[in-house]
């Protein structure tokens, strides 16, 4: 008989746990307070970004009976039964509490004060927001965060997102003092306080008061803070006000003993909830190993908690910070290495055995990068040359090591799938090992065993070039080379082909070298390209007029639809606001065209690796929510990068507000209009692998934001590979969304004038292809069907009606089997 | 005998297509080497006549023109299909006399 299991938390462990155990035998009932889906909440803070919950969202569980807004209210363990708030009684068999943790609220008088908040879930971030709004502070508000810790910070973060400049104030000497020591935060402190953050140290709030519309908070330091809103951020506990009668541990939290199992043996606590043999954890990764080992010994398994690994790894307020093993040197005799370079901005100290032999833990302040080799080699022999100041980090790591804590899976793990052929790339391991799938970090340790295994990531084009597709364009850019043959004859070999012509034709013409169909450039083109329309399956083609933004005037309409009715073409709104008229021969391409260039049109770029379309909302021209001229913005966009020949599609969309009705998150750029300006968010993709932008830059003037888009168009025409879209691209680039900011928002590498120059040279060469065919005869005579017959029309064409329109008679396929 | 074109139309590693008498077509290409090769016009994948349009060049040394619609190669000597060994297409005679491309 199916047995039941009964999840009491739908937070990320509690999610996590279900996903495991989906497709077991076990029916699974889910009890979560939060009338919401289960949501990331370590990217709490990112929230502000967007307002959208949906952005934080996990993978919606599947098979299981999922009771949201339901709190469980009492467990009767004698009848094995949970009582939901409406009454409802679930009978299990086992039962999980995933309970979390309350924030922890110092006793400060005034604490309850309307205006004080604790952070901890999206409505408590939307309550907050709702003061800042309700502030008639003139300028920038501000506000107080309780609690210095890593929790403290993210809360200031958020704060600073809805334009508050934030006071931190830490009882502690330090920030953040359970994983980084006074030396990495006298660094940390530095760095934050660039941002608009004030921190008190070795203080507290001694009371809050209210005056008029504002707070003022004493410190006991003597200060007083004039205040709009106050954030508690000081520190979470096990949440175990659902009394089972069951024993604590000595700090809190359902006492479960390593198998998570309590001393009911029907019930087990998993996360923050749980005093794993007395001790709880306030990070995801342990509570996701205790979903492991609650639901391995579910499935009859015997697996118990290896004990976790408090090692963190992240971005606070764009400063990184790192944090493992013995990271306060508490180790008996235990020596310390310290490396603080306060021009660079970076801090590190490792901690060594008093022999100098064994790496005990260490923390990194300002550049953490360092952090994947070193953390696995926790409890290992320390190889010497890291002990030198600006020591190499490049170091061989011991089979048994821990690559991905998140997983927990070892160096061996990973190396056995790379060598018995399983695994292939980093898509592959993460598949197989679940390595990288969690926080992410240790993803470039992933490239480097597979390199160190002697996995060759070929990058060979094809079979005429050995190199990849950035290192021709680098070759290009650099010979000047201007025609395929001579690129082929000096560095590659044979005479090309379908892979390698189109990818270089490509080149060519993202480096300005003059119309695609050029005399020694139209052999290598698509016929997409060649024919500068959209080949469809019976050998006509579809046009498809430009229309920027999907803006369009009732006369231009007209002439779209007189168009199609001459020319007898089948007529279909597409996804990306045009406008698509099917059924063209290579003899009619050119007439239509005629029409509509003498109407004021071009076509457009419906084919090929180029921008597509700009989609835009109406944004703030009409509509009532609108911030910014969407449409105005996408026009813009869309005549600047028209025609730029790309290693993939380019798609992009504006919003006038961050309701998001243009979809910009799914385009490789997108812009959502905010109050102060644009942010611009980039990777987006939809289709066959779905990936919302990332948020690379907030709150810019037009001008920034079209610079920035210009640097990172050309950084990824440059770089990228031969038909990957940018999502791909960000997803595989070393040092990924953090990088790439670096690159082309703080010019790191001291390329953005020629990024920006090319972008130049694009937007003034540009001319419409369609226009430069009709004016140039020798190219116009490649529009026939018949060389020989000029005017004929190809006999295998016919059509049929359908719904009104003429549609294509299917060409006796499948003539042949595939 | 059919007349395709002055040769001088024709540009290397691309195709034109040509209409015969009875109705069917031909493609026909010149290699950059300068050879002339002529093969049916249909797709036998597809069945859309387009196989002119197909981008020349070469697999392994061997010319050959690749489908535009889903792109398998065909070897311009010989019309064997090289990604489906059971499929080919026809190969016709092709000349040039007196500066004009024929098919006898």
């Amino acid at each position: 008989m199916t047995q039941t299991l009964v999840v009491i938390g739908n937070g990320m462990v509690g999610h996590r746990l279900v996903e495991i155990l989906r497709d077991s035998s076990w029916r699974i009932v889910v009890f979560g307070e939060e009338s919401r889906p289960a949501y990331d909440r370590v990217a709490l803070s990112s929230y502000v970004d967007t307002w959208s919950s949906a952005d934080l969202e996990l993978t919606p569980l599947t098979g299981c009976e999922l009771r949201l807004g339901e709190k469980a209210v009492s467990v009767d363990r004698e009848r094995r039964v949970v009582v939901g708030a409406s009454g409802v009684e679930v009978e299990y068999d086992a039962l999980v509490l995933a309970t979390g943790s309350v924030p922890f609220v110092p006793p400060v008088p005034g604490r309850d004060l309307p205006g004080c908040h604790v952070y901890r879930t999206i409505d408590d971030l939307d309550e907050i927001r709702a003061t800042v709004q309700a502030a008639d502070r003139p300028g920038r508000h501000s506000g107080m965060v309780l609690g210095g810790g890593l929790l403290g910070l993210e809360a200031a973060n958020a704060l600073r997102g809805m334009g508050v400049s934030p006071h931190v104030v830490e009882l502690a000497p330090r920030l953040m003092p359970i994983q980084v020591d006074e030396g990495g935060a006298g660094l940390l402190k530095r760095l934050v306080e660039k941002l608009d953050l004030t921190v008190h140290t070795g203080t507290s709030a001694s009371s809050i008061e209210r005056d008029g519309s504002r707070l003022i908070a004493k410190l006991a330091n003597g200060l007083e803070l004039d205040l709009d809103v106050v954030v508690f951020s000081a520190g979470i506990r096990p949440r175990t006000d659902l009394d089972l009668g069951l024993e604590l541990g000595p700090r809190g939290g359902y006492l479960v003993d390593s198998a998570c199992r309590t001393a009911d043996p029907r019930v087990f606590a998993i996360g923050e909830c749980a005093a794993v043999e007395g001790v709880a954890y306030g990070l995801v990764a342990p509570g996701y190993a205790m979903a492991e080992v609650v639901a391995d010994q579910l499935s009859g398994g015997t697996r118990v908690f290896p004990g976790a690994d408090v090692s963190t790894k992240l971005k606070l307020l764009g400063v990184d910070v790192a944090s493992f093993g013995d990271a306060h040197a508490v180790t008996e005799g235990a020596l310390e290495v310290v490396v603080n370079n306060a021009v660079a901005g970076t801090y590190s100290k490792l901690v060594v055995s008093d022999d100098a032999r064994t790496l005990l833990g260490g923390v990194l302040v300002g550049d953490a990068s360092a952090y994947p080799s070193l953390r696995p080699l926790v409890g290992k022999e320390v190889p010497a040359a890291l002990l030198q100041p600006g020591g190499a980090v490049d170091v061989e790591m011991p089979a048994d090591a821990q690559v991905c804590s998140c997983h927990a899976v070892t160096k061996q793990t990973i190396t056995d799938a790379i060598q018995s052929g399983v695994a292939c790339d980093v898509a592959e391991l993460k598949a197989c090992t679940k390595a990288g799938t969690g926080c992410g970090s240790c993803v470039p340790m992933l490239k480097k065993l597979l390199t160190d295994c002697g996995v060759e990531q070929s990058k060979a084009l094809c079979e005429h070039f050995t190199y990849s597709r950035a290192e021709l364009f680098e070759i290009v850019r650099a010979t000047r080379i201007t025609t395929f043959s001579a690129l082929v004859e000096k560095h590659g070999t044979g005479r090309g082909c379908d892979i390698c012509k189109p990818a270089v034709a490509s080149i060519l013409a993202s480096l300005n070298n003059g119309h695609i169909l050029g005399e020694a450039q139209a052999s290598l083109q698509d016929t997409n390209d060649r024919f500068l329309a959209n080949l469809q399956r019976n050998g006509t083609y579809s046009v498809v007029p430009r229309i920027p933004g999907g803006e369009i005037t009732p006369e231009k309409l007209i002439v779209i639809g007189e168009v199609a009715r001459d020319f007898g073409l089948y007529t279909k709104i597409t996804g990306g606001q045009r406008i698509d008229l099917f059924g063209a021969t290579v003899d009619q391409l050119p007439q239509i065209w005629r029409r509509l260039v003498d109407a004021g049109f071009e076509s457009g770029h419906a084919y090929g690796k180029a921008l597509r379309t700009v989609k835009s909302c109406v944004g703030t021209t009409w509509c009532r929510y609108g911030v910014q001229d969407s449409v105005g913005l996408a026009i813009e966009l869309e005549l600047r990068y028209r025609g730029l020949r790309s290693p993939h599609k380019l798609k992009s969309a504006v919003s006038g507000c961050a309701r998001e009705c243009a979809e910009a998150r799914g385009k490789d750029f997108g812009v959502i209009a905010t109050e102060n300006g644009w942010n611009l968010y980039v990777g987006g993709n939809g289709g066959f692998t779905p990936r919302h932008a990332d948020l690379l830059v907030s709150d810019v003037d037009t001008e920034t934001l079209i610079k920035i888009i210009d640097r990172f168009l050309m950084f990824y025409i440059r770089t990228a590979d031969r038909l990957q879209r940018t999502s791909a691209w960000l997803e595989g680039l070393d040092g990924g969304l953090d990088h790439l900011r670096e690159v082309v928002v703080d010019d790191k590498l001291g390329i953005c004038d020629e990024l920006e120059a090319a972008m130049a040279a694009h937007v003034s060469d540009y001319a419409d292809e369609w226009r430069g065919v009709l004016e140039d005869p020798a190219k116009l005579a490649r529009f026939t069907s018949f060389v020989n017959a000029p005017g004929t029309p190809d006999p295998t064409i016919s059509f049929r009606a359908e719904r009104g329109q003429r549609v294509p008679v299917q060409l006796g396929i499948p003539e042949v089997v595939r | 005998m059919t007349v395709v074109c002055d040769f001088e139309v024709l540009r290397p590693e691309q195709g034109v297509a040509a209409l015969l008498p009875d109705g069917s077509q031909v493609a026909v290409f010149l290699t950059a080497d300068g050879s002339l090769h002529a093969l049916d016009n249909i797709d036998p994948f597809s069945g859309a006549a387009v196989l002119s349009r197909g981008i020349v060049g070469d697999r392994g040394g061997v010319p050959v023109v690749v489908s535009p619609v889903y792109k398998q190669a065909f070897e311009l000597a010989t019309g064997k299909c090289l990604d489906e060994p059971s499929v080919s297409v026809a190969v016709h005679q092709v000349r040039v006399r007196d500066g004009v491309v024929e098919l006898p």
